[in-house]
């Protein structure tokens, strides 16, 4: 990792984050950090709370204890407008675009823009069309959300995500539910604009290979806790247990295939003693 | 374009409700009476008022002038106190003028029927009615034919 | 025994517990009601779409139930030789109860039941969650212009069917049946009070229009973020505010009319 003085601080520190969900338990002391200026992604099973991980980067849940820091701000403890003011500097992704469908793909990636500025039509326009054209959807400025694929419409929300000019990128399984061209569109999407416009990224995904691909920065999160993290090499090589059957994809080890209950032995036994009676 | 639709059929909306409620106001309902708000109040008293109800109209000769404003039951003369509110411009009644309740209709609504009668002092705001008569009670009258004709 | 009880207490939790969200949610919608003047223009569209797309609907009902109304309260006065008081009958019977009444239902099944499954998907498929994060606050450019105008729209829409609905009456009384003409317009003048009938009539659908809104756009953000939440949501919309306004109405009139 170079020692620019970008990445000194870290842009999101997590501290000993605990999270409930009604009474099951999310997060149960998640410490992790976010460099500035690279591709962060965290990885972990389905169900372990990536989602509510953005959320709660984003302000949009607020921990149970625990401390998020992003940009040197404690989240949770904002107010309303420093928080509004905290977005800004943040886009994020949805997995499924969320584009909003009474407007046209212009009108979406010029929302942000209406909301928050009060430029004039004009520089709007060029804009947008700029951030269309970054995702290689120029072209496609007229059509309706509803018209759009998957993957056509993750790219909007990309574009509509990147407006503002935020300083961080949040992406909510990017690559989930893909063919293999867009899954390729995607990543090179994502690359990009980290490099060029030099934001931090963070992504959650249980899609290894690709994530592994273009992470500066991999945390495996299971069970509410950090498993590993590192670079990518450093994850592969020294995961424990646990990672070993996340990363190569076994389908049994320390994460079973079997839900526990009681043994199938004794399942069957009693099914036939029913019978009987 | 489309926001000119838009603000024009908005426009059309909200113009046709106020229009609508401008109907029920003034086509539907009494708005006219309201128009002319100064009244002058008079009292009459009533040994028995039927079924007289508050906003009844109050007539001279059949012309609707004004309207009862209060019905109240008074314990010292033991007879029911009516405030008749009646329009300031119609200030020509004389001070022995009579009020009657009768019934429009056999079973329509009642209303207060005023007599002028020949003084030359007029009734002013606060005065009393001094000649009235109740309203006729379809029982009391049966009551008095049958007495009447067993009478006989 | 037990397992009724415990159940009931349970339902009994869960519709404080809604109330009690209702409750929360109507007032930051209130709090952020400084948007509808700030972006008149989203306001403009949301009161085309809730006020004007009803308009339609409204009049033709009033129409009917006018015409409805004149033959039915024909048939009953004729019989005590009161004909010409057609004209009060209908006036009253629209104004004071069926106009804001009939009005708020068509209102909770047209623009309310829209209301809550456009919410409600807006909150499936994220996008309110996406505004959030764009640092747009959902209650200014989302709930509150869509309240006010439900809370616009029903007072006149409800005077759009009485009036309407006053003249189906003529239609039928007049023109078909042969009551006559003035006796009909001033038989109804006779009776129907600006203050008390006109504007209770009118109070009586702001009421609504505030409790029919509030229900539909709390349904759709309290939906469940699933097609068959949003469904349920919608249906309960229609029933719930059906159930609130026939019970508002009764507890307005008792205190509007009666000595109760």
């Amino acid at each position: 990792m170079s020692k620019d003085p970008v990445s000194q601080t870290p842009h999101v520190v997590l501290e000993d984050l605990v999270f409930r969900r009604g009474r099951k338990l999310i997060f149960d002391g998640l410490s992790l950090t976010v460099p500035r200026g690279r591709v962060t992604t965290v990885m972990g099973p389905s169900g372990t709370g990536k989602t509510t991980l953005l959320r709660l980067i984003g302000g949009q849940l607020r921990p149970d204890s625990g401390r998020i820091w992003v940009d040197g701000e404690e989240v949770a403890r904002l107010s309303n407008r420093r928080l509004y003011a905290l977005r800004k500097r943040m886009g994020m992704l949805f997995q499924t675009g969320a584009l909003l469908t009474d407007m046209n793909v212009f009108e979406n990636v010029a929302f942000p823009l209406r909301e928050h500025t009060r430029l004039p039509e004009e520089l709007i326009r060029n804009l947008v069309l700029m951030k269309l054209e970054a995702v290689g959807l120029r072209g496609a400025s007229d059509l309706s959300p509803a018209q759009l694929s998957g993957g056509m419409a993750r790219r909007v929300a990309l574009a509509r995500a990147i407006a503002l000019d935020p300083d961080m990128i949040l992406y909510d399984e990017p690559f989930a539910g893909l063919d293999p061209i867009t899954m390729g569109q995607i990543v090179t999407l994502i690359q990009r604009t980290n490099k060029t416009l030099g934001l931090t990224s963070v992504l959650v995904t249980h899609d290894v290979v690709e994530a592994m691909a273009i992470s500066d920065h991999v945390v495996l999160i299971a069970e509410g806790r950090v498993m590993d993290s590192g670079t990518a090499e450093e994850v592969r090589a020294g995961a424990s247990e646990w990672s070993q059957q996340f990363l190569g994809g076994h389908p049994d080890g320390p994460v079973p295939f079997h839900y526990p209950g009681s043994s199938y032995r004794d399942d069957l036994l009693n099914e036939a003693g029913r019978d009987r009676d | 374009m489309k926001l000119r639709f838009l603000e024009v059929s908005v426009g059309v909306f909200v113009l046709l409700g106020i229009a609508a409620l401008f109907y029920l106001a003034i086509q539907v309902s009494n708005i006219a009476e309201y128009r002319d708000r100064d009244t002058y109040h008079v009292v009459a008293y009533f040994d028995h008022i039927g079924g007289l109800k508050v906003r009844a109209p109050v007539t001279v000769s059949g012309v609707r002038i004004g309207r009862v404003a209060q019905i109240v039951y008074d314990p010292e003369r033991f007879q029911a106190r009516v405030t008749l509110a009646i329009q300031a411009g119609q200030d020509y009644l004389p001070a022995d003028t009579q009020a009657s309740i009768f019934t429009a209709g056999l079973l329509g609504e009642q209303y207060i029927a005023l007599e002028p009668g020949g003084d030359y002092e007029m009734l002013a705001d606060g005065d009393e009615v001094l000649f009235t008569q109740s309203a006729l009670v379809l029982e009391n009258m049966i009551g008095r034919v049958l007495t009447n004709i067993s009478g006989d | 025994m037990i397992e009724f009880l415990s159940g009931l207490g349970r339902s009994g939790l869960h519709w404080l517990a809604v109330l009690g969200r209702a409750s929360t949610f109507l007032f930051r919608v209130l709090l952020a009601q400084d948007a509808v003047v700030r972006r008149f223009r989203l306001t403009l569209a949301e009161i085309y779409s809730v006020g004007v797309r009803s308009m339609l609907i409204i009049m033709v009902s009033g129409l009917f139930v006018g015409m409805v109304l004149g033959y039915q309260g024909y048939i009953t006065l004729v019989n005590f030789g009161a004909a010409e008081a057609l004209g009060g009958v209908v006036a009253l019977s629209l104004v004071r109860e069926l106009g804001p009444v009939v009005t708020a239902l068509l209102f909770a099944g047209r623009a309310g039941s829209a209301l809550t499954a456009e919410i409600g998907l807006m909150k499936t498929t994220e996008q309110l969650s996406a505004m959030e994060m764009m640092a747009v606050d959902p209650y200014r450019r989302v709930f509150a212009p869509r309240f006010f105008a439900g809370f616009l729209s029903m007072p006149l829409l409800a005077a759009l069917f009485s009036a309407v609905g006053v003249m189906g009456g003529y239609i039928v009384g007049v023109g078909l049946l042969g009551v006559d003409s003035g006796s009909y317009f001033s038989q109804m003048q006779a009776v129907t009070d600006w203050r008390e009938d006109v504007m209770s009539g009118v109070i009586k659908s702001i009421v609504f229009g505030f409790v029919v809104t509030w229900i539909a756009v709390f349904q759709g953000v309290d939906a469940e973020p699933t097609s068959e939440g949003i469904s349920r949501a919608t249906t309960q919309t229609v029933v719930v505010s059906a159930l609130a306004v026939l019970g508002l109405d009764f507890i307005l009139t008792g205190l509007m009319f009666g000595d109760m």
